[in-house]
């Protein structure tokens, strides 16, 4: 089928705001009034619960510090977060939980030098590719390769060993490597008992998943799940990587647990060389969460509900914080369905085609009395909006810094001028904020991160000088004359309990099967991820003319094809337990019979997330976009 | 806890250059050895993220006792080696490289090359006016070349290959310095998209059976053209601009950023003229990127620009 592109999205340049039902230009003094005034008028009539704010996980550091203080500061409330609700959340869950922080534990000079690379539940080849690079760097010096993934991927390609597992079933997974590992008297005992606690009930837990009854359910044969249980364990230096394959479950932290626990039964972290690393699928997640721009941290990734924390903040600021966490990406639109929710602020984000079961979340943002949306485009979110505030792009029209997924800071400069009557964010944040009563004078990025730096420890000995001339600095840096290691938890191998602290827990994890349950009705197992040239939403990598894009294809498996009666091109229909949409067929011989693959890359043209499914993650809020239910249907033939 | 990172612990190693005593870190080249000592020897196939390719001999020094030239990009320092870096032989050796170069080549944009010739009195021109152009050389059959007439120089010029509309290769440029298949083999890209097809004077860098790109394994990294040294690959859009005149690199800022495609947190650094991006490279010494970027990152900067 010859693909109908559709027109690339073109740069805001003048505020819009709605009259009688309709978008239209007006000057920026009218714009910034009315989004104001609006504001206003929520903390007036219902009090600052009531006002949600979408930071932007693409925008700077020092963006979502000034979001996240305008919404505390100003407003007066916690209701704070990104699309790290839709990716990486459950990674920080299970990460802070565990070792009290929410950051990828090594360095990619780490990953070259280790001895066995685990990914798992990720495409690094497509969506990590210079992260790729680095471990076709371990592969070809020696390293071994494990590639954990319902598809034979691309990434798997280069795997010395496949695991071509069931969607959904990756506890029962790491469970019988867990069992394995202790079996065969391969646990690490010393670093267990000097610096973990829970192993006994951990190990009784997982000593129903035998490699045969894992086989049954994982589909992958007991002797690859031995195989890697004993690599894993016996390495000196073991790398455990995964990206959305592990998070985007209705368990998503569990998941993460349950990789976790494996780190921990190896000794595989808190040393050169060994970690537990979650690739994040946006350049600013891990920045915009250590910013704050989540509803229960504070900048540092400190904790909101820590008096003194907030006292430091308060204290600052002149704010009056909270007390307790507020609500999430996915609580905020439960929210704003309830009514409860009625004012929300979006930067940059656009969650009309991000989030799960699209239709369910235009109708609850329509809902909304007033929404304020700022960004570089008029995109599907930015069509419902009151106010639409035309940005400049962070990456290339503003000065900041970015925090990457080895926790680097790095510096983001201004190369551009943006067009003109776009505007800079930090500047809009501080104009809505004077027009509230909060006189903020920054002068730029370094201002507002020279702030930061006295509130947030981990990042104080990081001026933007020492930035420059190091390339970047991972975090945390305490100190402006010194450097910590590039891995984190060294502490958990120090000899004295003092400097060791808390034991770093095993957490006993039940396995629990995709929601949208596989019946004779919806037989086909949906999961979804990203290629190489495209990009989530399409509103970025639509704007140039990749030779390799083929736009929304339904992958299936040759035999499925056959069965179903189609070709490669056919457009088909495919319909789940929330919707339908259609989609040419495209074969892909790395999947098995029953597993189907779909990405977000053009939801202009097919909109995948009409039909993929709600539930979340309890603990993260993340919706399973990895485990549909559909059905596949040849369309009638029409002449 | 602080950690200084010292790196291998390393011997220094002695020897002479150009009867100066110089001491290098063990395992530095020569070529290494004469930077450090501020001087300047000619390179084109050496690529600071790559192996030696040791293809295009221009870098030759003498070494005494050594019965051939040797290249000093790939040769490491010994104790007590005499190396020469600007004697008649030398001087010779890259006279005669940079002629049969010039003559075959085009090396009208390879930076720094009309000065070395000047320096060393190069004279392409000696043998004979350039042969016409030919057709795309991977038409040729496998065996087949054409038998030199001794009265024109032999030459790669070639059309232009433009069959996308990220980069264009200008193989009439290409040296075959082994760089763009290092960098989309084994030592970063992993591809394997690109390598050397023909034999002799027939010698040329092309896709799996010549393919046009989009019907090859290429997955529009921009590697090779990162480390072109000629400009025989180039991006389309400079391309273009050098094609309409108004490619204007006196016009140029060069600002580092970083990538939002992914969260690897790739170092970009974004050629801007007349406030467009005209151009995406990476810093070769970026520890994340090591001077390499994906499709996303070298060419999807466009939205921005949707003005």
């Amino acid at each position: 089928m010859k693909r109908k592109n559709t027109e690339p999205y073109v740069r805001l340049t003048r505020p819009l705001v709605r009259d009688s039902g309709e978008l239209r230009p007006a000057s920026w003094e009218e714009a910034l009034e009315r989004a104001a005034a609006g504001f206003r008028r929520t903390l007036d009539t219902k009090g600052p619960e009531a006002f949600g704010m979408f930071s932007c996980a693409r925008a700077t550091n020092e963006m979502n510090y000034v979001a996240q203080k305008f919404t505390r500061a100003v407003i007066g409330t916690n209701n704070v977060d990104s699309c790290n609700r839709t990716c990486h959340a459950p990674s920080v869950a299970g990460l802070a939980r565990v070792f009290d922080s929410g950051g990828g534990t090594s360095s990619y000079q780490e990953i070259e030098d280790a001895d066995v690379i685990v990914v798992w539940g990720g495409n690094p080849r497509e969506a990590h590719p210079i992260f790729f690079q680095h471990v076709l760097k371990a592969v070809h010096r020696g390293a071994k390769l494990f590639v954990i993934d319902p598809r034979r991927t691309s990434t798997a390609s280069w795997a010395h060993r496949r695991l071509q597992l069931y969607v959904g079933t990756d506890i029962p997974l790491a469970h019988a490597i867990a069992r394995e590992i202790i079996h065969s008297g391969l646990a690490n005992t010393a670093f267990i008992e000097r610096a973990t606690e829970g192993f006994a009930e951990f190990a009784a837990s997982v000593e129903p998943w035998t490699l045969e009854a894992a086989e049954e359910t994982t589909g992958v044969p007991a002797e690859l799940i031995r195989e890697l249980a004993h690599t894993y364990a016996r390495a000196d230096r073991g790398q455990l990587s995964w990206t959305l394959g592990i998070t985007e479950h209705h368990n998503g932290t569990d998941n993460v647990l349950s990789l976790i626990n494996l780190a921990l039964l190896a000794g595989h972290v808190g040393r050169y060389g060994a970690g537990l690393n979650p690739l994040r699928g946006q350049n600013n997640v891990q920045g915009g969460g250590d910013m704050g721009a989540i509803p229960d941290r504070m900048p540092g990734f400190q904790n909101i509900l820590d008096a003194d924390v907030r006292a430091k903040f308060d204290a600052a600021w002149g704010s009056n914080i909270p007390p307790h966490k507020g609500l999430n990406l996915t609580q905020m639109l439960d929210a704003m369905e309830r009514g409860d929710l009625t004012c929300v602020y979006i930067i940059g984000e656009n969650p009309v085609q991000s989030e799960a079961d699209c239709e369910h979340t235009i109708k609850r943002l329509s809902n909304v009395e007033h929404l304020v949306v700022q960004d570089i485009f008029l995109t599907k979110t930015a069509q419902l909006a009151d106010v639409v505030l035309p940005a400049s792009a962070a990456w290339c029209e503003s000065d900041g810094t970015f925090t990457n997924s080895e926790r680097r800071v790095q510096r983001v400069r201004k190369a551009l001028e943006p067009p003109e009557g776009a505007r800079d964010d930090i500047q809009l944040l501080c104009e809505l904020a004077r027009r509230l009563g909060h006189d903020w004078n920054y002068q730029g990025g370094e201002d507002v991160w020279n702030e930061l730096r006295t509130l947030s420890p981990m990042h104080a000995g990081m001026s933007y000088a020492r930035l420059e001339e190091l390339g970047g600095i991972q975090w945390p840096c305490y100190r402006e004359d010194e450097l910590e290691p590039t891995f984190l938890h060294g502490r958990l191998w120090e000899e004295d309990p003092a400097k060791r602290g808390r034991p770093a827990p095993f957490t006993v994890i039940a396995h629990s099967p995709p929601v949208d349950l596989l019946t004779e009705d919806f037989p086909i197992r949906l999961t979804t991820g990203r290629r190489l040239d495209s990009y989530n939403t399409g509103v970025q990598s639509g704007g140039f003319p990749s030779p390799l894009r083929r736009g929304e294809t339904l992958d299936l498996c040759p035999a499925d094809a056959v069965r179903l009666g189609v070709v490669e091109d056919e457009v088909v229909r495919i319909s789940s337990r929330r919707g339908e949409i259609e989609a040419p067929v495209r074969i892909d011989e790395g999947l098995r019979p029953g597993l189907a693959f779909m990405t977000f890359h053009f939801p202009d043209e097919i909109d995948v997330n009409v039909i993929t499914i709600e539930a979340t993650c309890p603990v993260a809020g993340t919706a399973e976009y990895k485990a549909a239910a559909i059905r596949v249907e040849k369309l009638p033939v029409t002449v | 806890m602080t950690i200084v990172g010292l790196g291998l612990p390393r011997r220094l190693v002695e020897f002479t250059v150009d009867g100066e005593a110089v001491r290098v870190p063990e395992g530095s080249t020569i070529l290494d050895a004469c930077a450090a000592a501020g001087k300047d020897i000619p390179t084109l196939c050496f690529g600071d993220t790559l192996e030696p390719a040791n293809a295009c001999r221009v870098c030759m020094v003498e070494v005494e006792g050594s019965r051939t030239l040797v290249p000093s990009c790939s040769r490491k320092a010994e104790p007590g080696m005499v190396v020469r870096t600007e004697t008649d032989r030398t001087r010779l050796s890259r006279k005669v490289v940079l002629e049969l170069l010039g003559s075959a080549t085009d090396l009208s944009t390879t930076p720094d090359v009309a000065g070395w010739m000047a320096e060393c009195g190069a004279e392409p021109e000696r043998f004979g006016p350039p042969a016409p152009a030919s057709d795309d050389r991977d038409d040729r059959r496998p065996g087949e070349h054409e038998i030199p007439d001794g009265l024109t120089a032999a030459t790669v010029r070639q059309p232009v290959k433009v069959d996308n509309e990220l980069y264009v290769r200008d193989y009439g440029k290409c040296i075959q310095c082994y760089k763009c298949v290092d960098a989309c083999g084994e030592q970063w890209q992993n591809t394997f998209a690109i390598t050397m097809a023909g034999r002799g004077f027939d010698a040329r860098i092309s896709t799996e059976f010549a393919n046009p790109l989009p019907d090859s394994a290429c997955v529009y990294c921009g590697n090779c053209v990162e480390v072109c040294p000629t400009g025989a690959l180039s991006f389309k859009r400079e391309h273009d601009k050098r094609e309409a005149g108004t490619w204007d690199e006196s016009r140029q800022t060069a600002t580092t950023t970083i990538c939002t495609f992914c969260g690897v947190g790739c170092s970009l650094t974004l050629h801007v003229q007349d406030n467009e991006i005209v151009k995406v490279t990476s810093p070769h010494e970026s520890s994340v990127t090591h001077g390499n970027l994906c499709i996303k990152g070298r060419f999807g900067w466009q939205h921005v620009q949707n003005r």
